[in-house]
């Protein structure tokens, strides 16, 4: 159970966000009706997506965060199996890969949660990119296929670093220990998702508004200088402004939002890129006509080990 | 010796599992699910291709939907039998029989005018090579001609056999989906030739470009 002050602040940035929300919800419906009068039109039913797709997320981590620590990892624990399922159905495997491929879901992936949840911070920091890295290739050795051998296993331990791995930071940062910042950690999870998710959401209406030069015209048409500079501007102010919820002081919350919508930017480009490689729009149709998981997370995935280690290090 | 009440719940589970495993929906593109006698044919590469097809039907389809398998490989052992028999309502086949012969196909016909629709590989075996589709045996066309008047609906399954390759018992998670297209009938003075790679053609159709 959250002591009194915790529950308090969550219960207020909850009410805030709600508050947010709802006021999106409507704005929307009336947008459909006015401007749209009911007929499908692209902008507006776009906008409706986001923001019926960010009530989901946003009552997940509420529920979540209702179970505490080990609502937490669950959730965790789900989106990181349901964005490996995504990323290695569009990764070329071979039938030989089969025993590996049910060693990362298998056995990895629980064991790599389980070590977040006893707080065993020196195995889960190395799990993956040691002895992932070296057990994977063995089992697919042993299965004796070697066409396109390296490129196969490189695929496969890359995704459990970006699904597993990177995202299992996310829940660790309830194991970090911060002097005077007791029993509010979930506090800390709700202001890196929030941050980084609003930054996508801010760099699509200033992409929208000031956007015209791409930053990266051959990995995606969508990502626009204006989008960004707006865009991680205004998620850093929204950081700013939610100093109280974190450990940081103003300056350090400005600074630590910053450096989480740029990593959260660039994990964007980077598994557009992947994407693109691959001839696909989007990672998966988990939400109807709003991609997969991994579209959802991809910028959360980069911002998040760095966020854990950032803050483990000056803080605790 | 088997409790009434068991089956269903069994049934359901089976198809619960299948569905969180490769978080398939049906996608009716060429038509919509409506019951009757109707004959989905899809490609065949995995095991578990049948139950995926029929876990993907809304639940008042699945009832009555049978798919035709192997009586050599369904009759091995109590728990397929029992799987078969009770769980999917099977029809089983020989198929040492040469396709055409009248008795497997007048058995699948007998279930089309009882009103149940049936799941059918018209591959005959499963896909292990890396060619997409293998050619068509000619019971589709035989089928046609039994019974004319019903509805032939292609079923491309994609990445089933990614999940559970032959020669493997444990799923790996993948995502699958189920395509559904328009229907084909049997048109007057059609021959075995045209029918077969007509229904081969619609087939692939559904598929995904190669990546």
């Amino acid at each position: 159970m959250m002591p009194h002050a915790a529950q308090h602040q969550t219960l207020e940035l909850f009410a805030g966000i709600g508050l947010v929300l709802a006021v999106a919800s409507i704005a929307g419906a009336l947008l459909k009706r006015a401007v749209a009068h009911g007929r499908p039109n692209d902008i507006i039913d776009n906008l409706n997506a986001r923001v019926k797709a960010w009530w989901v997320m946003v009552i997940l981590i509420g529920i979540a965060f209702m179970f505490g620590r080990a609502g937490v990892m669950l959730l965790f624990f789900f989106a990181s199996f349901a964005a490996l399922r995504e990323f290695i159905t569009l990764t070329y495997t071979r039938r030989s890969d089969h025993q590996a491929l049910a060693t990362s879901f298998y056995i990895i992936l629980p064991l790599q949660y389980l070590l977040v949840w006893t707080e065993w911070y020196g195995l889960y920091s190395i799990f993956i990119p040691v002895y992932a890295f070296l057990l994977l290739p063995i089992v697919s050795v042993i299965a004796g296929d070697t066409k396109r051998f390296l490129e196969r296993n490189a695929k496969v331990q890359w995704g459990l670093m970006v699904c597993v791995y990177c995202l299992s930071h996310v829940p660790a940062l309830l194991t970090l220990r911060i002097p005077g910042y007791e029993d509010r950690n979930l506090l800390l999870i709700a202001f890196l998702v929030l941050v980084v998710q609003s930054s996508d959401v801010f760099q699509y209406i200033w992409g929208k508004l000031i956007g015209e030069r791409k930053v990266a015209p051959d990995v995606s048409p969508s990502k626009t200088v204006g989008g960004l500079v707006g865009g991680v501007a205004s998620a850093t102010l929204l950081g700013t402004a939610l100093w109280w919820i974190t450990p940081f002081t103003v300056v350090e919350a400005a600074l630590m939002a910053f450096l989480i919508t740029v990593m959260g930017f660039f994990g964007g480009l980077v598994m557009s890129a992947i994407k693109r490689d691959r001839g696909v729009k989007d990672w998966g149709d988990l939400i109807e006509g709003h991609g997969g998981m991994l579209d959802r997370l991809d910028s959360v995935v980069f911002a998040a080990p760095v966020f854990f280690h950032v803050t483990r290090y000056w803080w605790t | 010796m088997t409790l009434p009440w068991v089956e269903p719940i069994l049934a359901s589970a089976i198809c619960g599992f299948a569905r969180a495993i490769t978080g398939a929906r049906a996608r009716w593109q060429g038509c919509a699910p409506v019951a009757g006698p109707r004959v989905y044919y899809a490609n065949h590469a995995s095991h578990a291709d049948f139950v995926l097809v029929w876990a993907c039907l809304p639940h008042d389809l699945r009832e009555r939907t049978r798919p035709v398998a192997g009586l050599d490989y369904w009759s091995k052992d109590a728990i397929r039998r029992f799987a078969a028999d009770r769980l999917f309502r099977s029809v089983l086949i020989d198929r040492s029989h040469a396709a055409g012969k009248d008795d497997p196909i007048r058995r699948m016909a007998a279930a089309l005018e009882s009103g149940d629709a049936l799941i059918v590989f018209p591959e005959g075996t499963r896909n292990t090579t890396d060619a997409r589709l293998l050619p068509f045996k000619s019971g589709v066309y035989h089928l046609a001609v039994a019974c004319p008047d019903v509805e032939f609906l292609p079923v491309w399954i994609e990445n089933l056999s990614r999940v559970m390759p032959k020669g493997r018992f444990f799923p790996v998670p993948l995502l699958c989906t189920i395509t559904i297209g328009a229907p084909l009938r049997l048109r007057a003075h059609e021959d075995k030739e045209t029918f077969v790679a007509r229904t081969r053609d619609a087939l692939l159709a559904l598929a995904p470009p190669e990546a």
